[in-house]
C-alpha cells in the first residue's frame, strides 16, 4: 500500500479515534464514515466495542450474530450511560448544541430536517461526538435553530461529554475551562486559517495545533480491501 | 374484522397510537383503510413513517407526536416534510426515549415517568406543557435529581401489524424487533392487530408471542398488509415502490395520480395495483 491516505481515510481513523479506550460499551456510528471507522476501531484498537446490524443483531468482528438489541434495549443501554454514539449535525454551535431537526423557526421550518430523534436523551446519558462531512459556517452557527443535543451551557443535565467533533478539515474538542469548541488538530493539506474561514463563531487556537495523524499502514490496509473496498467514503465528503 | 369494519369503530377526533417503527411493519391496511373513511382530526402517535406521512397528506391528521418522521432507506418522509413546511400539522415533537417513556407511564396507568432525556434541550421549549420533577430520594448516581416527568401519552386506539396472530387475538412478530407494539396496545382504550395471517395456533419461539388477548380487542388478516413497509420475514421493505411513493409525494399532480391509482380502491384493490 504506496498510495498516499486520502482524506476521506484520514476522516475515518480520525473518528475511530473517538472510540478509544471506551471497552465494551454500544458504538452507534451515524453515516458512513462513522461505520467504518467504528468497524476499524474494533479490528484495531478497541476490540471490546459492541456494534449492530443498524436492526436488531449485534454481530462481532466476523458478522456472526453475538446479541439481540431491539430499540427497547437500546434505550436501556443508552440510559444505562454503556453507549458511545457519533451522529451528524445540520447545525453546530460553540457549545456543542446540535441541531438535526429543522431549519428555521420551529413553528413552521424552513426545512424540516429528521426531527429531534434520540439525540436529546444520548446526550445526557452518554458520551457523543460528531461527524460533519462538510465544515462551513452553515453548519458552525452562533446559535441552533433547535437544541437537539445538549451543548455544554444548559446547565449540566446528565452524565454530559461530548467527546470529539470530526469533520472535512479538522478534529475538534470541548477541552476548555468554558467548555467551548477548541481546534484540537487539522487534517493534513489544511490550514488553521481555513478551519477558521468555515466556522461560524470564535474557535479556541491552541499556539500549537497539531496535524490529525495519518492511517498506519494496516489501518488503510483495513479500510480499502476489507471495510470499504468500493471506495464509498470517498462520496461522503464535498 | 376487515380494515374498513376497524375503522369503523374510530371516532373524530381520536388520538390514534400506530406501531412498528419508520417504515418497518407498519399497520399499512388499516391506514389505507383509515383513508378511505371520512375520519377527521386526528393525533396520530408513534415513531413515524409512511403512516404518519399519509394520513397528514390526506389532511385527516391534525398532529403527530413523535421523535421523527422516517421512511429508513429515504431519510425524510416527504409529506410530513412539506406539511411542517407549510404548516398544515401539528407537532408534538419528542425524544425517541420519551415516547417509549410516555407508553409506558400510560400501559402502567401511571400518570407519568421520570425521565433524563430531554432536559437542556429544546423539546421544552417547544412542549412548554411539559414539567420536571425532583427525585424525593437522594440521588445514589451522583447524576442530578432533577428530572423530566414524561406524562402518560394516553391513546384511545392502537394500530399494530404482527407476522401471525389467531383469531383470539394472541399477536406474534416474527422479525427482529418488537418495537413498542405491546406497549401501544396496553396503552390504548381498544388495540386493533392487522396480521399477515390468522392461524389456528401459533407457533415458534414463545418469547415471539408479544400480544396476548388481554391486550387485543380484534384481529383483522391483512396479507401484505404492512405493504410498502418491512415485514420480515415474510417480507422486506418494497424499496421501488417506496422511491416511488416518495417521488409522487414531491409534487402535488405526481401525488394525485398516485392517489387515484393505488388509494382509491379497498385493499384488494391496493393489493392488485401493487402487483400489477
Amino acid at each position: 500500500m504506496t498510495d498516499e491516505p486520502t482524506r476521506a481515510e484520514v476522516c475515518v481513523v480520525a473518528c475511530a479515534e473517538a472510540w478509544r479506550g471506551d471497552g465494551a460499551i454500544l458504538a452507534s456510528p451515524m453515516g458512513l464514515i462513522p461505520t467504518l471507522a467504528a468497524r476499524l476501531a474494533r479490528l484495531t484498537f478497541a476490540p471490546d466495542l459492541l456494534l449492530t446490524d443498524g436492526e436488531a443483531y449485534l454481530l462481532d468482528q466476523d458478522d456472526q450474530v453475538e446479541g439481540w438489541l431491539p430499540y427497547a434495549k437500546v434505550f436501556t443501554m443508552l440510559a444505562a450511560g454503556r453507549r458511545h454514539v457519533m451522529m451528524g449535525a445540520a447545525q453546530i454551535d460553540r457549545y456543542g448544541n446540535q441541531n438535526i431537526s429543522c431549519i428555521g423557526d420551529w413553528k413552521r421550518p424552513k426545512a424540516q430536517l429528521l426531527g429531534v430523534r434520540g439525540a436529546p436523551g444520548n446526550t445526557v446519558n452518554h458520551p457523543v461526538s460528531y461527524w460533519i462531512p462538510r465544515h462551513s459556517p452553515r453548519v458552525f452557527v452562533s446559535a441552533v435553530d433547535m437544541i437537539c443535543g445538549v451543548g455544554y451551557d444548559r446547565g449540566d443535565p446528565g452524565p454530559h461529554e461530548l467527546r470529539v467533533v470530526v469533520t472535512n478539515l479538522a478534529v475538534l474538542d470541548f477541552g476548555t475551562p468554558e467548555r467551548v469548541m477548541r481546534l484540537r488538530s487539522v487534517h493534513p493539506g489544511v490550514e488553521v486559517s481555513d478551519v477558521v474561514a468555515a466556522t461560524g463563531f470564535p474557535l479556541v487556537i491552541p499556539d500549537e495545533v497539531p496535524v490529525t495523524r495519518l492511517p498506519t499502514a494496516e489501518e488503510l490496509e483495513l479500510i480499502r480491501t476489507r471495510l470499504d473496498p468500493g471506495g464509498a467514503r470517498e462520496r461522503e465528503l464535498p | 374484522m376487515t380494515p374498513d369494519e376497524v375503522v369503523a369503530e374510530l371516532r373524530d377526533g381520536m388520538t390514534i397510537g400506530v406501531g412498528g417503527w419508520g417504515s418497518r411493519r407498519k399497520p399499512m391496511a388499516l391506514v389505507r383503510a383509515i383513508l378511505r373513511s371520512p375520519l377527521r382530526n386526528l393525533t396520530i402517535v408513534g415513531y413515524a413513517g409512511p403512516d404518519a406521512g399519509l394520513l397528514v397528506a390526506s389532511g385527516q391528521a391534525k398532529r403527530i407526536v413523535t421523535g421523527f418522521a422516517s421512511l429508513d432507506s429515504i431519510a425524510l418522509e416527504p409529506h410530513f416534510r412539506r406539511a411542517r413546511q407549510d404548516g398544515t400539522v401539528e407537532l408534538t415533537e419528542l425524544d425517541e426515549g420519551m415516547l417509549h417513556w410516555g407508553l409506558l407511564a400510560a400501559a402502567h396507568r401511571l400518570p407519568f415517568l421520570p425521565i433524563r432525556a430531554g432536559l437542556g434541550s429544546g423539546v421544552l421549549e417547544v412542549n412548554p406543557e411539559l414539567r420536571t420533577v425532583r427525585s424525593p430520594y437522594a440521588d445514589p448516581y451522583g447524576i442530578g435529581e432533577e428530572l423530566v416527568a414524561m406524562p402518560a401519552l394516553r391513546l384511545d386506539a392502537a394500530l399494530v401489524h404482527m407476522n401471525r396472530a389467531d383469531a383470539a387475538g394472541n399477536g406474534q412478530y416474527l422479525g427482529p424487533d418488537p418495537y413498542f407494539d405491546d406497549l401501544f396496545c396496553l396503552a390504548a382504550e381498544r388495540a386493533y392487530v392487522s396480521c399477515e395471517r390468522i392461524v389456528p395456533s401459533l407457533e415458534g419461539p414463545p418469547q415471539s408471542l408479544l400480544l396476548n388477548r388481554a391486550m387485543v380487542h380484534a384481529v383483522a388478516e391483512t396479507p401484505n398488509g404492512a405493504h410498502f413497509t418491512s415485514c420480515v420475514p415474510d417480507y422486506g421493505r418494497d424499496e421501488a415502490f417506496q422511491a416511488h411513493y416518495a417521488r409522487a409525494a414531491a409534487d402535488p399532480a405526481e401525488w394525485e395520480r398516485f392517489r387515484a391509482e393505488y388509494l382509491e380502491g379497498d385493499e384488494a384493490a391496493y393489493q392488485e395495483a401493487v402487483r400489477g
